[in-house]
């Protein structure tokens, strides 16, 4: 058996909170400040790890399965992900559709649990969340589509490898947009500036934020991670997209592979110091938009 | 390559028509347009015909890249007009529309393929899609300004089709279209002009007050 996928996974469980680090610290250094530690997840980590949780008398048990559920979901996604150009760990035909609903999973169990509360404004959030997913995740299926029809694969693992430099001059206007399209679901999806604040709790425009205040303690831990992890596997795609090189040798492919991850969150940093968060009334319009890039690459595709 | 990619510019304006709600925005995304249109020349005639496509292309950059924006912006800073769009469809369903008219029009142009040698079906399509668009926006926007432009989109599209399709239109046949266009926003515009005297907006879905 290949030990490499093994270990892109092992290093995606230990990276991804660092990612958020990474983005974190370029929004204090382009605002000018120091900036927390990038290490500063893993500490809020271990230290919601080592505080006991409290329960409301209204939650049930699908409240307390929520952050389980959701952790176990977006690993079930990681052992589909291809990182770099290397494969993933479990590879078979079709299982982009299963990634697509892993992620669908964690974030039914997130509604779930926010719903099982009985607080309205937790409501209000699952409320915001599933309309927008609901245009999120149609743009990022018609993209994995034009994918898999570009590189005649229907599997995570085989598509993203085929995707070359040859792949991009003959298809690269189609390659760009789905590139752009993905580009916004990963922000909405993630929960980052353009469609909501990570950082404040704004009831007016909170999403994700509103959803996961009545957890605590380990409970939070497990979202955080979960939230990390997710935003790593949708980045491994975006970048696996965008780097079509391939050197053949495991420890270059996956510095390639690293280097785009950093860039990208250096990336999304500068984003979320760039603009402001949308009006929330905007931001159907902004996936709307992204749905019609990942239409055009298809049309493009299949013409 | 080239080419296609005019092409995915150009039904990327389209669709950033549909969802963008600032007038000014809008006009400067219709002179993109215009300006990306006249790169088209180029791409689509044979060589021997080069001076006509400069004189073509610097025509098109001229009037619809420059002169019509020039107007439109007039026509909105003298008619005071709110800035914002006024669309009797909102714009996340505008976009919805749009995907629509998208495949739509792929659709259309796969079914036309064969009228021509060597056209491609994105050209075809992207024309077709410009042309829907200009309509949508005609019926879709309430303020005067936004028809003036709904119709440059429509005649770009129009553009967009007649070198792409036919290729060898007589010169003096596009000069005679520019000219037309050219004449329609000018008198569009003094028509918006009049509106916003009489009226003080110019909002077309009231302009039944007019019969006496």
């Amino acid at each position: 058996m290949n030990a490499i996928p093994w270990i892109h996974m092992a290093a995606a469980l230990v990276l991804a909170p660092i990612l958020l680090g990474v983005i974190n610290r370029t929004k204090a250094r382009v605002a000018g400040r120091d900036g927390a530690p990038l290490l500063q997840l893993y500490f809020d980590l271990w230290k919601l790890l080592h505080k006991g949780a409290v329960y409301s008398h209204t939650t049930t048990w699908v409240f307390r399965a929520g952050p389980l559920i959701g952790l176990a979901a977006v690993l079930g996604a990681l052992l589909l992900t291809p990182f770099g150009k290397s494969g993933a760990i479990l590879a078979f035909d079709g299982d982009l559709i299963l990634f697509a609903y892993w992620l669908g999973l964690m974030r039914f169990v997130t509604v779930l649990a926010a719903l099982d509360t009985g607080s309205s404004f937790e409501g209000m959030g699952a409320s915001r969340e599933v309309f927008f997913s609901a245009l999120a995740e149609p743009a990022f299926l018609l993209g994995l589509l034009g994918l898999a029809r570009v590189t005649g694969a229907i599997s995570l693992s085989t598509i993203l490898p085929a995707v070359t430099a040859a792949t991009w001059l003959s298809t690269g206007p189609a390659l760009a947009l789905i590139a752009a399209a993905w580009l916004v679901i990963l922000l909405a999806e993630n929960a980052r500036i353009p469609v909501d604040d990570p950082n404040t709790h704004l009831e007016l425009t909170m999403i994700h934020e509103v959803m996961v205040l009545d957890h605590g303690g380990p409970d939070l831990s497990l979202i955080l991670y979960g939230a990390a992890l997710k935003l790593w596997v949708m980045g491994a795609l975006l970048v696996s997209l965008l780097t079509p090189v391939r050197y053949g040798v495991a420890w270059q492919d996956a510095l390639v592979f690293l280097g785009g991850m950093l860039i990208l969150a250096v990336g999304i940093g500068l984003i979320e110091s760039a603009m402001a968060r949308l009006r929330l009334t905007r931001v159907p319009q902004l996936l709307m938009g992204a749905l019609a890039l990942a239409a055009l690459a298809l049309m493009l595709i299949m013409k | 390559m080239g080419l296609d990619a005019l092409f995915v510019l150009l039904v990327l304006t389209g669709l950033v028509l549909l969802g963008s709600s600032l007038l000014r925005s809008s006009i400067r995304v219709v002179a993109l347009q215009g300006a990306a249109l006249s790169f088209l020349p180029f791409l689509v005639m044979e060589s021997s015909w080069a001076g006509r496509a400069v004189f073509l292309a610097a025509l098109t950059m001229g009037l619809k890249g420059i002169v019509f924006p020039m107007l439109l912006n007039r026509s909105v800073r003298e008619a005071n007009v709110r800035r914002e769009m006024e669309p009797l469809v909102g714009y996340s369903l505008s976009l919805a529309v749009g995907i629509a008219l998208l495949i739509l029009a792929f659709w259309l142009a796969s079914r036309l393929h064969g009228i021509g040698v060597g056209i491609s079906t994105l050209s075809l399509a992207s024309a077709f899609f410009m042309m829907f668009i200009g309509l949508f926006l005609i019926i879709a926007r309430r303020k005067a300004l936004t028809q003036v432009l709904g119709f440059l989109v429509l005649e770009n599209g129009i553009y967009a089709f007649g070198l792409t399709a036919v290729g060898h239109i007589h010169w003096l046949v596009e000069l005679g279209v520019l000219l037309d266009v050219f004449v329609a926003v000018f008198i569009m515009g003094i028509a918006i002009d009049h509106i916003s005297r009489e009226f003080d907006h110019i909002n077309v879905d009231q302009l039944d007050q007019l019969k006496g």
